[in-house]
């Protein structure tokens, strides 16, 4: 296909507007596209990105109800409201996460073609992680202790993962999900994330 | 305090792997504390406790006693220019940071930047292309203040941050190239469309909205969410050691066709950087442009790749001023800028005579 604007080079950008959510298309070759200063990947990558937040966070309002619901909050934590943030691309703080998530992990799967991180847990999750798995290991023997009628081993362990389970509540209240290191399918996307 | 002195960063001491076109490495992670909100927006009591709970996390470990603490308040406009220019700080975090402050190592390889958009920007910075070594680096430092502090981090998410496109890992990976000979025959016009669509950016010298100059790029790259942050390294290291076999080519092919015309360019940029009178800083960034090719082809030997970087630094307002010990206008500064040159080249013949 050639460029719509020279009609003489190959076009191998597209560049798709949405304004007051209708929809043009343009199929232009690289040096049309800079002198129409559409994009300018080589000096200022990031310049429109805001209003690229704008006009894909305006996108996701028009579609989804609940996005528009969510224009309405505003972030209980900071007070950041979702006009705020569509017009200066930054949130406010983690809470923000939970109030706008449903325009926020459409927003992130454009930008990153995914929603889920797979990459480094900080220490103390791990450590976390860790503990429970201990824990997860002595109700196991515990379960075996009963079976074998091993009553006075099975009050000491029980004793034990009491305590465990204390202390594990008492560092982190909130639910521990499962497994967060492998690739989750995108099935749960009802879920809020935990925030740990 | 006493005055911040011009200093060279272990980056600008040149060496390392692809060092003829890769000037540096650079891995920065981005991460919030617990219970505060993001600097970027919070106000400044917030950003106060931050940068005072940060500062006595670092003050309880002995790996941090080689770092000095610079609060962005306490500094010259001058000084935090020169930071700048030296990519060590942002310059959000110069200008528009509230409580703003930095930890700079002796060797001034890692800086952590304080209360910039997220709490921290914790980064490292090599000379050559050490994209594993920069993240190892970065990783030691996240993992002692992880120690002491609580970060923000989503199950799902990863490490949550201020701008949607550092959440996840919060990494940015960054190479610094000299890539005259694809600039030169245009053929870096084919490597720009194809680096954004494997989620890779380029950029100028000074990042975020400056122009290609020197022929000189920062390829980064845009997606933080999704790879871990070893995928995120080696998909750029990858795509670098390709960008660099084909800038390698096409050197080759230019040194063939016009040996004795890039040895004149070489020479002609030693000359003038020798002996001109009035330089602007775009014209000494292209003469440091030809000079490196021709060291770099082997054609002129009388520098190295230290002296190179010094003097890519060293041209820049805020160091230049820093050097000169005043603050200059403009004109005064393309004035100032051929003396400071001079006296670097010519300390430079004195060492290696």
């Amino acid at each position: 296909m050639l460029c719509q604007q020279c009609h003489k080079n190959e076009a191998n950008i597209q560049i798709i507007k949405s304004v007051d959510g209708k929809q043009s298309e343009e199929f232009l070759c690289e040096q049309c596209a800079r002198e129409k200063e559409e994009l300018d990947f080589s000096f200022e990558p990031q310049f429109s990105l805001h209003k690229l937040f704008a006009s894909m966070l305006n996108q996701n309002l028009l579609e989804s109800r609940a996005a528009r619901h969510a224009a309405k909050n505003q972030c209980p934590e900071c007070g950041l409201s979702f006009a705020q943030f569509s017009q200066i691309g930054r949130l406010g703080c983690r809470a923000c996460f939970e109030t706008f998530e449903d325009s926020l992990k459409p927003l992130l799967r454009r930008i990153h073609a995914s929603s889920t991180h797979t990459g480094k847990i900080p220490l103390r999750t791990q450590r976390r992680v860790k503990y429970k798995r201990e824990l997860d290991q002595l109700k196991e023997e515990l379960q075996v202790k009963v079976q074998n009628e091993e009553f006075e081993e099975a009050a000491v362990l029980r004793d034990k993962i009491r305590a465990m389970e204390k202390d594990l509540e008492e560092k982190q209240p909130e639910k521990r999900p499962e497994d967060p290191g492998q690739d989750k399918p995108e099935k749960d996307d009802s879920e809020k994330g935990d925030q740990n | 305090m006493k005055p911040l002195q011009y200093s060279l960063s272990r980056w600008m001491e040149g060496g390392g792997p692809e060092a003829e076109i890769v000037i540096s490495s650079r891995v920065r992670a981005a991460r919030n504390i617990k219970g505060y909100p993001f600097s970027c927006l919070a106000p400044e009591q917030e950003n106060r406790e931050v940068l005072e709970k940060i500062k006595a996390a670092a003050a309880g470990k002995d790996e941090f006693s080689a770092f000095t603490f610079l609060a962005m308040d306490d500094i010259s406009g001058l000084e935090k220019q020169a930071l700048v220019e030296k990519h060590l700080i942002s310059p959000f975090l110069a200008r528009e940071s509230s409580c703003g402050a930095l930890l700079l190592r002796q060797d001034e390889a890692v800086s952590i930047m304080i209360n910039e958009e997220d709490h921290l920007r914790i980064q490292a910075i090599l000379p050559g292309l050490r994209l594993e070594e920069a993240w190892t680096e970065t990783g030691r430092y996240d993992d002692l203040l992880e120690s002491e502090l609580d970060f923000v981090f989503n199950e799902r998410y990863g490490y949550l941050t201020a701008c949607p496109t550092n959440v996840g890992t919060g990494l940015r990976a960054s190479v610094m190239l000299h890539l005259p000979s694809l600039i030169m025959t245009g053929q870096i016009n084919r490597f720009l469309g194809a680096l954004s669509q494997v989620g890779l950016t380029v950029r100028g010298l000074y990042g975020e909205g400056t122009e290609i100059v020197g022929n000189l790029v920062q390829v980064s790259n845009q997606v933080t969410l999704g790879h871990r942050e070893e995928e995120i390294i080696s998909n750029l290291g990858s795509v670098i050691s390709q960008v660099i076999e084909q800038e390698q080519t096409s050197r080759q092919v230019m040194l063939d066709k016009k040996r004795a015309e890039l040895a004149d360019k070489a020479w002609r940029a030693l000359g003038l950087l020798k002996y001109a009178q009035v330089l602007s800083s775009q014209e000494a960034i292209g003469l440091l442009s030809d000079l490196r090719l021709g060291y770099d082809l082997g054609l002129i030997k009388e520098v190295d790749h230290k002296l190179l970087n010094e003097l890519l630094v060293l041209i820049r307002p805020g160091c230049l001023q820093l050097l000169a010990g005043r603050e200059l206008e403009n004109s005064e500064r393309n004035l100032e800028r051929p003396v400071q040159i001079k006296e670097t080249l010519e300390r430079f013949r004195r060492e290696n005579n």
